[in-house]
């Protein structure tokens, strides 16, 4: 099955930045109800940039596989890059194709990062 | 008995291969399949008979009454009913549920009186009476699932029997399932319904969205106060629910939904209502729909629901010895086959459920993973999801094995021992 491919199996099986931050910025939080995915965020911003990143949850391999491998791309990165970080681009690192039904679990963490800077927005303003 | 392979013949969609694969349909507890005598009977009302009903004298409509009526009986038999004016047509089991939950409840549920649910409830049978209990400020109480090891995922009777007797005064209705489309669970029906009428002047009603199509169903026997149910679990079309109801009960109750044939007389400013059952179906109903749910009665008919519960067991039995036997997987259903219907959740170590579908639909075998419309239940059970087959009368035990197979290539993708 293509879906599974050995990128996602190893980010599911061995999860990076796996675990929650001491002391984070932020903290966000969702979970999919159909299918009981879970995730959550912990961001730590150090002169605009992502100085640290965490998470947390349960759930299908997609879920957890792309939030694993969406933390290990942004992080480090300047909070503007993150915002601008795209859909597409994220699709491309899963490198598999995603079908309608599973377009929730892939793009759950990515919303999760999204929701989490427009708070830090918030909080700056 | 029953031969699956004789049977799936009777149903167009299980001869449909993908990417050469057979379709094998194991997730019979969301909808059924649907027999060729019920797809021919909507075609044949549209092309033959199609007029609205309890209106025109001209013969097409005529036919389309007497049809439409005419599976009002056949349902009024299946359930034993006593008078098929305590036979409601509706959408679905929502509907019906809603159906109490805003005439009779709205009646009859006031502040400080308690509503029973139980553990294995679907949305369905729960958020209706959540909202109930909201509005009337009254308490909503839930049977929870035995503690003790030999009757997993069956009811806590005895918590059951302590609660109705201290509370008898205040409890107003039992609102139950009859089976779980999680756990597969059947619930003692008969014996509650037993102790609710001997200890308190409480109603029950019951949610037989997954018993109707597994067991046989005589509504006088049960007891029971309301017991609703869908078509489409049962080989019908969708759209169609029925309500049964007490007929001194719906005597009683409001209507749901007005407007037209539903009404007695009509002047400006007032109405009275219809005869039962019609004073509870407002406005055209689903009439092709309604017509085609009688070929599925008479096809469950046929076969003989002792026949079909017997051969629902016999797949539980086999399914269940061919999963217990795989490692890391782990069953959520009662010990005894015979507290149970053809409904099977499973949880793997290290595989989501919503993976183990996809894999599964990779080979074209469907079932469901996920919470199944149960949160509650999932939580009671301490689980985030399931996967769950389920079963119906097409089918067999090659069916099971390819279901076996499944499970084995999901193990070894995620290279689980």
């Amino acid at each position: 099955m293509d879906l599974y491919a050995e990128n996602i199996l190893d980010h599911f099986q061995n999860p990076r930045n796996h675990g929650r931050l001491a002391a984070p910025s932020i903290t966000v939080d969702d979970a999919n109800p159909l299918c009981g995915d879970k995730l959550i965020l912990d961001l730590m911003i150090e002169n605009s940039h992502i100085k640290e990143i965490g998470f947390d949850g349960s759930g299908c391999a997609i879920s957890q596989a792309a939030m694993s491998i969406l933390t290990e791309e942004i992080l480090h990165k300047s909070l503007a890059d993150a915002e601008n970080f795209s859909k597409d681009e994220l699709y491309k690192l899963l490198g598999v194709a995603i079908s309608p039904a599973r377009v929730k679990c892939a793009l759950l963490g990515y919303t999760l990062l999204k929701k989490a800077i427009i708070l830090l927005k918030h909080q700056e303003s | 008995m029953i031969d699956p392979h004789l049977i799936k013949k009777d149903f167009p969609i299980l001869s449909r291969m993908i990417e050469n694969k057979p379709l094998v349909y194991l997730d019979s507890a969301s909808t059924s399949q649907k027999p060729q005598s019920v797809i021919d009977a909507i075609t044949r009302y549209y092309s033959n008979s199609n007029a609205n009903i309890h209106r025109a004298i001209y013969t097409i409509a005529q036919e389309a009454d007497d049809a439409y009526e005419a599976t009002r009986e056949s349902v009024r038999a299946f359930i034993n009913a006593s008078s098929t004016e305590e036979i409601i047509f509706t959408r679905n089991t929502t509907e019906g549920i809603n159906l109490v939950a805003y005439t009779w409840a709205e009646q009859n549920i006031h502040e400080g009186d308690i509503v029973i649910v139980s553990a294995l409830e679907h949305h369905s049978n729960l958020i209706p009476w959540q909202q109930v209990a909201i509005k009337k400020n009254a308490r909503l109480a839930v049977i929870p699932l035995s503690r003790d090891p030999e009757t997993p995922y069956l009811l806590d009777m005895e918590w059951f029997k302590k609660y109705l007797i201290e509370n008898s005064t205040s409890i107003k209705l039992i609102a139950i399932t009859h089976a779980s489309n999680v756990t597969g669970t059947i619930n003692p029906i008969k014996e509650i319904a037993s102790l609710v009428h001997a200890h308190s002047s409480a109603k029950i009603l019951i949610d037989g969205a997954q018993s109707t199509a597994h067991l046989p169903i005589d509504v006088q026997d049960l007891d029971c106060d309301f017991f609703a149910f869908s078509s489409h679990k049962m080989l019908g079309p969708t759209g169609v629910g029925v309500l049964y109801a007490k007929k001194q009960l719906l005597e009683a109750m409001p209507p749901f939904l007005f407007g037209g044939d539903m009404i007695r007389e009509v002047h400006q400013r007032d109405a009275t209502w219809n005869d039962l059952p019609w004073k509870f179906e407002a406005g055209t109903q689903n009439i092709a729909d309604v017509i085609a749910f009688k070929e599925a009665i008479t096809y469950l008919t046929n076969l003989g629901m002792e026949n079909v519960r017997q051969h629902d067991q016999k797949l539980i039995a086999y399914a269940r010895a061919k999963l217990e036997s795989i490692k890391n997987l782990k069953l959520h259903i009662p010990k005894n086959n015979m507290d149970m219907t053809g409904v099977i959740s499973f949880a793997m170590n290290g595989i989501h459920p919503h993976d183990i579908a996809e894999i599964f639909n990779s080979e074209n075998v469907c079932i469901r993973g996920g919470n199944h419309c149960a949160k509650p239940l999932m939580e009671s059970i301490s689980v985030p999801a399931t996967a769950r087959i389920s079963f119906s009368v097409y089918n067999t035990e090659e069916d099971i094995d390819i279901a076996i197979e499944a499970i084995i290539k999901a193990k070894k993708i995620f290279n689980i021992s």
